[in-house]
Formats: structure tokens, sequence, C-alpha cells
């Protein structure tokens, strides 16, 4: 479905992506783990479109993306949940669900969606008329996470959705995804906390400055001794 | 001196000026919501609705409805076409590269009207329903003062049903808030920023025909001292808040006309000083604007 053919990708000087090759297949969910640093956020922002790699080619379906503007990345089927939730703080949690459908024609389908973003997060329903800014930060990463699917994509990128949020908020979030996918959802997930991403993934690539250092089964990979000890704490 | 007629004319000219400083500083803040743009060739937009409107008053000879809508839309076209040409290459760029740009095309147009329509101020010809005046007890009021205000206040209203309510609307005040997270969720940011410098653009076309009927001059710099105020307004307000714009366009309005009719006779010369004296007085207080918002990381 998609394919990182040797990317390489830069901050001015800075050669964040040292040539990744990476790929993911229908219905799996692959994780990306690495530490701080390693070139995880870099690779959803490449593959969204809003870094361009200087070398190498990204594929999704078999169409070359990489040179596309980003809006239409996400037509061809990629949403994408960013670093930090981002979601619109002054809009409402309805404007930022609304914004996300904006290209969408299918009235009845959107709604649908919506739908399907309050039953799987019913605390939005309940807050929808609220000011964004005003959520907890769970609800926050709940309305980034519904925001993403309501431009109904094939391929979900989602970026440390843990992050810094309380465990009980944490274990909702990753019952959400496991549920994406039994739904069918490709789904693309970078996580600093990687005993629950190799828990639920497929398969998982280790990023190491900018490079796949490790990649194969999620369950091989949990048992492998070097990735224990970095990281899943020994 | 200070009779009720007086004080209600002041109201008047207070409301005039105030409606204008408005229509002018909304277009100000929306482009530099999203793009973080200073448009030094906002006020420019001003002259070229003034220059339109008299030439289709005086060579075209259309009604005079046309000659404030046709300004508008030309003018909303400039911005598209300067948006398109000047500041979509430098997407990316730093933006001080933007503002230097906005610079070369205020000064574009300054020197091309000069070129082609000399420096020489052009009077306005009010047509005879917009210079009539109404009696209303002792106050007598220009049609084109009631105009100025009910046009002003019409345009923005829809302005703000279109923001709050429409998806564009919607994806404008998102790209403001976050530009990169806009693109993420699917919006055509190219779109957006296009939409908003045509509206930009069209509001300050229309405000410059409405000013050069009250003040009965056109020439190519009239619209840097406008422009300039209306920044202060924009400032005043919060920059990048639409609501704020407004509201720092008719403080600003009121406290102008308020120094002018109240400060000793010696005095009233420094008006514009008095402009950024209060502007610096309220950055002291409030240092985003009345309304602004303390910017968030942008990412
Ligand atoms: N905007 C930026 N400008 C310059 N360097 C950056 C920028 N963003 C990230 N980097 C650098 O690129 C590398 C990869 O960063 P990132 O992709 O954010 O890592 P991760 O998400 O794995 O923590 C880091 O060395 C980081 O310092
Ligand atoms: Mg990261």
């Amino acid at each position: 479905m998609l394919v990182l053919d040797n990317v390489h990708v830069y901050y001015g000087h800075i050669h964040a992506l040292k040539g990744i090759n990476l790929r993911v297949d229908v219905g799996e969910i692959v994780a990306l783990i690495g530490s701080n640093g390693a070139g995880k956020t870099t690779t959803l922002l490449t593959i969204s479109g809003l870094l361009r790699p200087r070398q190498g080619r990204i594929t999704f379906d078999g169409h070359a993306i990489d040179h596309l503007p980003p809006h239409q990345i996400v037509r061809m089927g990629i949403a994408h949940c960013p670093e930090g939730r981002q979601i619109f703080t002054r809009l409402s949690v309805m404007e930022n669900l609304r914004l996300a459908a904006i290209h969408r024609h299918d009235v009845p389908g959107v709604q649908r969606d919506l739908e399907r973003v309050f039953a799987l997060f019913p605390i939005l329903a309940q807050r929808r008329r609220q000011i964004a800014g005003t959520l907890s930060g769970g609800e926050q990463q709940m309305l980034a996470i519904g925001r993403a699917l309501m431009s109904r994509p094939r391929l979900l990128l989602l970026d440390e959705p843990s992050l810094g949020l309380a465990p009980l908020v944490v274990e909702h979030i990753f019952r959400v995804i496991a549920s994406l996918r039994a739904e069918g959802m490709t789904i693309l997930l970078v996580e600093q906390n990687a005993y629950q991403a190799l828990q639920l993934a497929d398969r998982a690539y280790v990023l190491e400055t900018g490079q796949v250092a490790l990649q194969g089964t999620a369950r091989a990979l949990a048992e492998n001794p070097a990735v224990k000890a970095a990281y899943l704490g020994g | 001196m200070l009779t009720p007629t007086y004080l209600a004319q002041q109201l008047v000219n207070a409301l005039n000026l105030g409606s204008l400083y408005a229509l002018v500083a909304i277009g100000l803040t929306m482009v530099y919501g999203i793009l973080r743009l200073i448009n030094f060739a906002h006020g420019d937009m001003m002259t070229l609705g003034a220059y339109l409107a008299l030439g289709i008053i005086a060579l075209l000879a259309l009604p005079v409805e046309l000659a404030l809508v046709l300004p508008m839309l030309l003018v909303a076209g400039v911005g598209l076409l300067v948006e398109r040409l000047a500041y979509r290459p430098l997407r990316g760029a730093p933006e001080v590269a933007m503002l230097i740009t906005s610079l070369a095309i205020s000064s574009l147009i300054q020197n091309g009207a000069t070129m082609t329509l000399t420096a020489q101020p052009r009077p306005v010809r009010l047509p005879s329903q917009l210079a009539q005046r109404i009696a209303i007890g002792e106050l007598s009021l220009a049609v084109m003062d009631l105009v100025i205000v009910a046009l002003a206040l019409a345009l923005m209203v829809a302005l703000g049903v279109f923001v709050k309510r429409t998806t564009i609307g919607i994806a404008m005040r998102a790209c403001s808030e976050n530009l990169r997270a806009a693109q993420l969720m699917g919006v055509d940011v190219n779109r957006v920023i296009a939409i908003a410098f045509a509206i930009s653009a069209g509001l300050a076309g229309v405000a410059g025909v409405l000013w050069s009927g009250k003040f009965g001059l056109v020439d190519p710099f009239m619209g840097f001292v406008p422009g300039l105020k209306a920044f202060v307004a924009a400032v005043i307000g919060g920059i990048g808040s639409i609501p704020g714009a407004v509201l720092g366009g008719y403080l600003l309005g009121f406290a102008e006309v308020l120094f002018v009719a109240f400060a000793p006779p010696g005095l009233s010369g420094y008006r514009d000083a008095f402009v950024f004296a209060l502007l610096l007085i309220v950055l002291l207080v409030r240092p985003a604007g009345l309304l602004g918002q303390r910017e968030v990381n942008r990412a």
C-alpha cells in the first residue's frame, strides 16, 4: 500500500532521514519506534507532503506521491494525526471535525463518519459545541484522532498518540486503535511507548539517527535483546 | 460650542472614520493572520478602488451603485493576481521577503498611478443623490455619511457570517491558527490564502471609494495614511483577530475625532502623533492587543 524507497530528507544542512526503506501493507498496523530525534516525525511529515524528500520515492497504491501537495495526499486516502495533537484550539469540536471533511461532498457519508467518531469517543459528542482549547489533554487527543478519521482515510498515520496522557486514557486510545484495525484500517503508528506499540502492531521498524536499524514482526522485535535493552527497559 | 448638534456631528464623523478604518484593518488582519505578512501595499488597494470609481463615474457614466460594487470586485481581482504572481512564489521563504515584496508592490502602484495619471489630486464630484443632505433637527447629514456606515456594517456582518459559518471560513480560521495542521487536514491552503487576499483587497478597494467620496480627492498616495492608521487599528485590536480589527478601527476613529474636537486648538495638528501614542499605551497594557491571542507555537 505505502512504500518508502531510499528516502532522504534534510532540514537545511541537517540530514534527518538517511535513506529510509519502509512498507506498509493493507490491513496492517506497523509501528515505528526509536528514541527522541531518531526521525519518526520527519518520516510521517514526509509521507504527508509537508516535507519533501531530496532523494528517494514514496508511492501509495503504486502512485508516486512525493511531489503532491499535502491536501491532495489527504484526498488520496492518507490521514495524519500529528505529534502534539495540533487540534485547532480556537475552533469548536464540531468545526474541527467538519474542517477535516472539507474536501468531501458526500454529505451522508460525512454524517456517517461523524457518528462513527462520536461512537468511538462519546465525550466528543457531549462537547461538540465547546471550543476545542477547553478540552482536557485526553479529550484533545481523541479529537485529534477523530478529526483524522473524518477524511475517511485508508491509511492512518499516528504520531505519538499516547504522549503525555494518563494511563487510563492511553489504554482507551490503544483500544480505539485496535478497533480501527478490526474495521480494516491500515495504520502506521509512531510511538515512544515501544512496549505498547509492539503489543498492538503486526510489524515494526526501529529508527536510529535517520536510518532503519532493525525491522521485523512485532513479536520478534519484542523478543530481540537489543530492542529490549534500548526501548523496553531491559 | 458643546451643543448637542455639535456632539452629534462629531459622533457621525467618528462613525464614518471608524467604519473606514475598520474595513481597511480587517483585510490587513486577515492576511496577517494566515501568512504573518504585514501588507504594505494594502492602503494602495484603496487608491486603486478610488481611481476606478472615478473612472467609472466620469468616463463610463455608470450608475453610482456600480461605482461602489465594480471597484470592489476589480480590486479583489487585483488582490488575487498579486497573491498569485508575487506572494505564492515566496511560500516558504522568510517572512521578510514577503514584506519587502509588499513594499515593492506599493511603490509600483504609487509610481504607476503617478506616471499614468499624474500626481495631481483629482476632485471627486459626488453624484447628486449622495451629495444631498438630510436634516434631522439641527443636525445635517450627508447621504454619503449614511452610505459609508451602512455599507461598512453590511460588509462586516456578511464577512462575519462567512467566516463563522462556511467551510471556507472555518478553514480560514484554522489556517490562521495553524497553517501546517490545516494542510494535514486536507485544506488547500493556496486556495484559502487566495480567497483571503481577494476579500482583503476588495474591502480596501471599496473603502477607498468611500474615502474619496467623503474627503473629495483622489491622488496616487491617498491610501498611505489610512493604510497606516488601519494598521494601527489592527494592532490595537490584536492583529490576526477580525473582531479586533473592527474594534480597533472604531476606537481609532472615535479617538481621533474626539482629539480633534476637544484638544486645545494648537494641538489638533498632532492627531497622528496622538494615534501612535494611543497605540503605545494599548500595547504597554496589552501586548497582544485588545482581542489578540498570544502567539502559540506555530510549529
Ligand atoms: N524543524 C526542524 N529543523 C531542524 N531540525 C529538525 C527539525 N525538526 C526535526 N529536526 C531534527 O531532525 C531529527 C529528527 O527529528 P524528528 O523526526 O522530530 O524525530 P522523532 O520524531 O523521532 O523524535 C532530529 O535530529 C531533530 O533535531
Ligand atoms: Mg517525534
